[in-house]
């Protein structure tokens, strides 16, 4: 599953061929980073932090209904920063979800930052856990912290980072407390300087366990650089339209990591993606 | 390399039924026994019994079957009481320095370049007044009511709104959620009828989308605090004023919310049947408003860019009202050929002419219904102040001096009680048509959503003027 060992620095992986067709514009850009994470965390104000802009945000859940995005400079990098709408699973089916879940599969941002409210962790780990089947590459912003301090929630960041695999960074978004740090692990995470060991869920059923081993290995041969087959796998048991089509149209086959293509073998000769 | 896709998709068709079909429940309890192992770990709760006690107190009272409804109306009718209170003031300085002094050095300027009478009349006394109306009247409580909606917003106040009214929703056969859009149309109702996409069910997104223009929205709100202020607040002693003319306009958005459920609940009996779906509402923690950036947001996000669309579409309704009021055709203005042809239908429903020519020219924005209104009864009676001429608007440095005007104009208290019910009951926006055609890609219910509204304001206009009339 890790098959993904990053090495060179500098290099992105995002998939510059389908974030132009989810309408992200990658001219001048290095690196893009998706901001997913459950309704009413504080997505907003964390991506009005990291971009300067001033989006207005209001404290109820589901305001995002569209993707919004924004840009920033850090480290001598250029980012591209887009706010998901706010999903509570990946696993259904209504639009916003679909929004959050095509862009992450599909569109291969460099980092993930998952903000979650640090006052309602057990709830929020649900959906960090499911990024984490996807993704190799995301970082916790771990928001609301002056909140969880309030109320008397101590959180052991230490832990919860080497549990999930994945640098955590608490935040209080609204006092623009810790987006130096967070800035700093995304930029770690982005240029492969931090290597992320995302937690994976245990499948306890055997029988669920052999068939999406079955289904992995079938997958790897066809599209040697898909990072993640196991979830492909689980989607494709769950009988996930989407991704059925994805396959049968060959779309998958864009989500190989574009620079790996280089290094691939020439039987597997991809158009060279410019960005 | 095609076969081989095919393979898998039906390789996997295959497993599925050897798998068996309740392993997305054991994944899910996977990750709910994961989520639960980590944060064992990793979270430790001082006291339980402390956590979110003030934020359960509070939603125990704000969200009351007995006490929730009487602070919802008492809260939004502080708020308008504020803003009546607060922008006297302020709109009688920008109008006697924006309709009165400017406005009196442009005319100046223009005479001393010998600019032609009818361009000077076009620009100066059609597109700037109309802008400079615009300004004074609506820059004022905008400023007031904005930030003080935003603070409650930002409180998390909203989302107690929308679980008090969720069950209301429901029993009217819409989505609970509708209650959250609806909250989003009392700002605008384009971005309200943008947020039904939370929604996932299309007929109770098609329910929400046709009844969210029955939410006041910002242009609204400014024509609603003006009229309650001079013809309601007029009514009672001057230290009652605020507090009635407040009254009546929640008394008028809380008619909107009444008409949104009654709307909804004849839609999902006829064209859109169907039973309510199910949802979770999540209630946010309330939050100390950040005062400082509220104030400063609201007034970039909300204010300004109200104000500007309102002034961006000022300036060409000028242009027109002052063009309908100066073109001629056998002596006899195009505007009085309209306003004398409607109104006998408009004086039936408690209205005239004025007004309804007045929502003709400013579909664009719902903002410049009242100067629109302002300069074309003085056009029509060819009241003449400071400036001369038709199309010229005198100097109305208070509101007592636009009470005067629209009483020159033949407004009575039934005139005013019905703009505000027009102004609740008509058309939405140009811009929130265009997005309801956007959103639903259908000629239809686009135009059911325009005129929906416009019969059931007609209607009611005629009923109140009817029963007026017998007393």
């Amino acid at each position: 599953m890790n098959s993904f060992n990053a090495n060179c620095e500098n290099c992105p992986v995002h998939n510059a061929n389908n974030l132009v067709k989810l309408g992200i514009d990658m001219k001048d850009f290095d690196f893009v980073i998706a901001l997913a994470g459950n309704p009413n965390t504080g997505k907003s104000t964390v991506f009005n932090a990291l971009t300067g802009l001033r989006q207005h945000t209001g404290n109820w859940p589901g305001k995002t209904v569209t993707r919004a995005e924004g840009g920033f400079e850090f480290n001598g990098h250029k980012y591209k920063i887009v706010d998901l709408p706010g999903t509570y699973s990946l696993l259904s089916t209504s639009t916003d979800e679909e929004v959050a879940r095509n862009f992450i599969l599909f569109g291969q941002p460099d980092v993930t930052v998952i903000v979650a409210d640090a006052t309602r962790l057990e709830r929020n780990l649900n959906l960090i856990l499911q990024v984490l089947e996807i993704t190799d590459r995301a970082v916790l912003c771990l928001n609301l912290m002056d909140e969880a301090e309030r109320n008397g929630i101590e959180i052991d960041i230490r832990t919860l980072s080497k549990e999930l695999g994945i640098p955590v960074v608490p935040t209080a978004a609204r006092q623009k407390e810790g987006i130096p740090d967070l800035l700093q692990y995304i930029d770690e995470v982005a240029t492969g300087k931090y290597k992320c060991k995302p937690r994976r869920i245990k499948k306890r059923d055997p029988k669920l366990q052999k068939a999406i081993k079955l289904l992995s290995n079938e997958l790897k041969q066809l599209f040697p650089n898909l990072p993640n087959t196991e979830w492909v796998a689980l989607r494709l048991l769950e009988g996930d339209q989407e991704i059925i089509k994805a396959i049968k149209t060959g779309e998958l086959e864009h989500l190989e990591r574009t620079e790996l293509l280089s290094n691939a073998s020439d039987s597997i000769k991809k158009e060279k993606v410019t960005i | 390399m095609v076969n081989k896709k095919e393979e898998i998709v039906e390789l996997a068709n295959n497993l599925r039924w050897e798998v068996g079909g309740n392993f997305h429940d054991s994944l899910m309890e996977s990750i709910y026994k994961e989520a639960g192992d980590i944060v064992k770990k990793t979270v430790r709760k001082k006291d339980e019994k402390h956590a979110f006690g003030f934020d359960k107190k509070l939603d125990k009272i704000v969200t009351n079957k007995w006490t929730g409804f009487p602070i919802m109306f008492i809260l939004l009718a502080i708020v308008f009481w504020i803003t009546v209170q607060g922008s006297n003031y302020p709109s009688q300085l920008l109008s006697s320095l924006l309709v009165g002094d400017l406005y009196e050095t442009l005319k100046g300027f223009s005479h001393s370049l010998a600019i032609p009478q009818w361009i000077d009349g076009l620009l100066i006394d059609g597109g700037y007044l109309a802008m400079a109306w615009v300004i004074s009247v609506m820059l004022p409580p905008m400023a007031i009511f904005f930030p003080l909606f935003t603070l409650l917003e930002d409180f998390g106040y909203l989302p107690r709104v929308a679980f008090n009214m969720d069950s209301l929703f429901r029993k009217a056969g819409a989505h609970g959620k509708q209650a959250l859009t609806m909250s989003m149309g009392f700002g605008c109702n384009a971005a309200g009828v943008i947020a039904t996409r939370v929604i996932d069910s299309p007929r109770e997104r098609l329910i929400a989308i046709i009844t969210n223009n029955f939410s006041l929205c910002n242009g609204r709100w400014p024509t609603q605090i003006l009229i309650a202020t001079i013809f309601i607040g007029g009514l009672v002693p001057a230290n009652l004023a605020g507090i009635i003319s407040a009254g009546a306009v929640v008394g008028v958005a809380v008619l909107g919310v009444v008409l949104s459920l009654i709307t909804s609940w004849g839609l999902s009996k006829t064209v859109l049947k169907g039973e309510a779906s199910t949802f979770n509402l999540e209630l946010p923690p309330y939050r100390p408003p950040r005062v400082l950036q509220t104030l400063y947001t609201s007034l970039i996000d909300r204010t300004l860019i109200v104000l500007w669309r309102a002034i961006v579409f000022a300036f060409p309704a000028g242009l027109v009202i002052w063009s309908v009021a100066n073109i001629h055709i056998d002596g006899i203005s195009l505007a009085d050929y309209f306003i004398n042809w409607i109104d006998p239908f408009a004086i039936l429903i408690g209205l005239n002419g004025i007004i309804l020519l007045a929502y003709v020219i400013a579909i664009p924005a719902n903002e410049i219904v009242i100067p629109t209104i302002l300069m074309l009864t003085v056009v029509h009676f060819g009241l003449h102040g400071v400036g001369a001429g038709a199309g010229v608007m005198f100097q109305t440095d208070s509101l007592s001096a636009t009470k005067q005007l629209l009483e020159a104009g033949g407004w009575t208290v039934l005139t005013g009680v019905n703009l505000m019910l027009f102004s609740l009951l008509h058309n939405p926006c140009s811009t929130t048509i265009y997005t309801i055609y956007e959103e639903t890609k259908s000629i239809k219910w686009t135009a059911l959503s325009t005129f929906l509204p416009i019969v059931m304001g007609i209607v009611l206009c005629f009923l109140v003027a009817q029963i007026w009339q017998l007393f």
